[in-house]
């Protein structure tokens, strides 16, 4: 059930000068949301900005006795809502609505996933590794990003009982170059079936898709839009796909995505 | 406490409808309103046969505002016939479809189609979509083609009909009188301005279609100021839009001569927001000791009369 919750603000973890995670008191939210799902954040009060900015959740916040009790949203300050996002301070409200969206479809033992992030695409993937280690899957995340510096909260991932690839752009830690090279690489040298899940900059998406996609791999895409509203009303967030009949058409990142199969993308 | 209004022939249980192009369907909505409680919805505006639409990015945010290039994606007339009108008619939806063509032919065939479906209330007649090529303001921006329009689908349909007029033009009311004397039930204004946003470190434009319209709070005084002149020129109803964000807005554009309001942008912000239009609206009333909402409609209180040009008009 969707839900528009006048949020207080937990905490605000700050990681770095550009990004932080920002918790949230939202319980019902909290109890359906699911890995790759999103809410809507209304940053500010005012008109400024005056539409509310998409953000997926990044992890479910739990009180003392175990009980959901919020969300997080992992955030990068890149324009005026995400630097709300980054100076907001605990006990302060925010509009947040969700759950929303189609989320990942997690697999079962004995298959192994693959999760692969890149920078603040690192999102979706602690409440995915959570599923999925429910499900007696061993998920493994390959993470890129520009720096080690800005690889985050690696501990958490290592608690979930995630193997890690890291790959930087200068090369300060893992691998250098983008995560596409020990992606490549793994898919050459590990005969699996384990679906690779996704979410980065669209030049990344596009790029692990077609890898995927060479090798034989199942893919989910997180795809990132502009979104005017969430709900489905405003058409503004669309990805090319390729419907059931072979036609394509623009569908609704909010309704029909987030996260949508690698085959069903039509790239540019 | 009555908060209906009469729209020409409609009549609507509050003055509150859900804005074409922001409500999708208005089945995305609901799970989250009950779309019986709002006085009307617009569709999304519909087409003939289906329609891909721009390129993304479709959307941009500007000051106090927004600017879109949708290009009027839609599943046309057809499908909307059959996927959507059925559960909008059990959900006791006022269904207002908005209609768009390239040619007369093609707005009377929509409304013949239309006229036979059961659960239409009203025809919105798009002339002003800033954002493709052909149609849209092809005849909203010319009299003699609004006209020409108007008349063709007031001889189609005994349907109430609502030309939706371009802000784009010199002197609104021209147009509003132009749609009255062609025989509409109604007209409802303003779409949105075109205008352009430009990434200046790239130096592309923000939205692929280059330019697009704009709508949000930041365009609110215009379209009062361009209701206030249509219901100045007009004796049918006047529908008003424009950058409503709260019940304050609401009763400003009833005041300044709406019977009706759409609410567009606002609903992205807070998808929730009608339960809260109406319930200020209520206490306004009450506070003004009113009994109902349509007493407001062209309430303004002026020191003196003002002449018969426009409100604001050229120097």
């Amino acid at each position: 059930m969707k839900a528009d919750v006048d949020a207080i603000v937990l905490s605000n973890t700050r990681l770095s000068p550009l990004y932080n995670v920002l918790a949230l008191e939202a319980p019902g939210i909290a109890r359906e949301v699911e890995p790759g799902q999103f809410v809507m954040l209304k940053t500010s009060a005012w008109d400024v900005p005056l539409l509310r900015r998409p953000y997926s959740v990044f992890e479910i916040v739990h009180d003392e006795a175990g009980r959901p009790l919020g969300v997080s949203v992992l955030s990068k300050r890149v324009g005026v809502g995400s630097q709300q996002v980054y100076e907001a301070a605990p006990g302060q409200h925010l509009a947040c609505l969700g759950p929303l969206g189609r989320p990942f479809t997690a697999v079962d033992a004995p298959s192994a996933a693959w999760m692969i992030a890149g920078g603040v695409g690192l999102a979706p993937f602690a409440t995915l590794a959570a599923a999925l280690r429910r499900r007696g899957v061993a998920p493994t995340l390959f993470y890129g990003a520009r720096t080690g510096a800005e690889l985050f909260c690696l501990d958490l991932f290592t608690r979930l009982g995630v193997r890690l690839e890291l790959a930087t752009e200068d090369g300060s830690r893992g691998e250098r170059g983008p995560v596409t090279v020990p992606l490549e690489r793994a898919l050459a040298t590990t005969p699996a079936d384990a679906p690779v899940m996704v979410y980065g900059p669209e030049a990344m998406l596009k790029a692990v898709a077609l890898l995927a996609r060479r090798h034989a791999r199942p893919s989910q895409l997180a795809m990132e839009r502009l979104m005017g509203c969430g709900l489905g009303g405003c058409y503004s967030c669309v990805v090319k796909v390729r419907g059931e009949d072979g036609g394509t058409h623009y569908g609704r990142a909010c309704l029909d995505g987030p996260v949508f199969r690698g085959d069903e993308i039509v790239w540019d | 406490m009555d908060l209906s209004v009469q729209v020409g022939p409609l009549h609507l249980r509050n003055p509150l409808i859900a804005a074409s192009g922001c409500f999708g369907y208005g089945l995305e909505y609901a799970d989250v309103v009950d779309l019986s409680s709002l006085g009307a919805i617009a569709v999304k505006g519909l087409f003939l046969g289906e329609r891909d639409g721009h390129p993304p990015p479709r959307i941009v945010e500007t000051p106090s505002g927004m600017l879109k290039a949708i290009g009027l994606q839609g599943i046309g007339v057809r499908r909307f016939v059959r996927e959507k009108l059925p559960s909008l008619r059990e959900r006791g939806a006022v269904v207002i479809v908005n209609i768009c063509g390239s040619t007369v032919d093609e707005y009377v065939e929509l409304a013949r189609i239309l006229s036979g479906e059961e659960g239409v209330a009203a025809l919105e007649l798009n002339i002003s979509c800033p954002n493709v090529k052909e149609g849209g303001l092809t005849f909203g921006c010319n009299l003699d083609a609004t006209f020409a329009v108007v008349s063709a689908v007031r001889r189609a349909t005994t349907l109430p009909i609502i030309p939706k007029l371009t802000p784009n033009v010199t002197d609104i009311a021209s147009f509003a009188r132009a749609s009255e004397d062609a025989g509409a039930d109604a007209v409802s204004l303003v779409n949105t301005f075109l205008a352009m946003a430009i990434d200046v470190e790239t130096r592309r434009p923000k939205l692929s279609n280059v330019v697009g319209g704009l709508s949000g709070p930041a365009i609110r005084p215009i379209a009062v100021r361009m209701v206030y002149d249509c219901w100045r020129a007009v004796k049918i109803p006047v529908i008003g839009m424009g950058g409503i964000a709260g019940a304050r807005d609401v009763i400003e554009f009833m005041i300044a001569g709406a019977t009706a309001v759409q609410v567009g942008t606002a609903s992205f912000v807070d998808p929730f927001i009608w339960g809260k239009l109406e319930a200020g609206i209520r206490g306004y009333l009450e506070r003004h000791d009113l009994a109902r909402v349509a007493d407001l409609i062209g309430s303004l209180r002026l020191e003196r009369p003002i002449d018969n040009g426009p409100a604001a008009g050229c120097a």
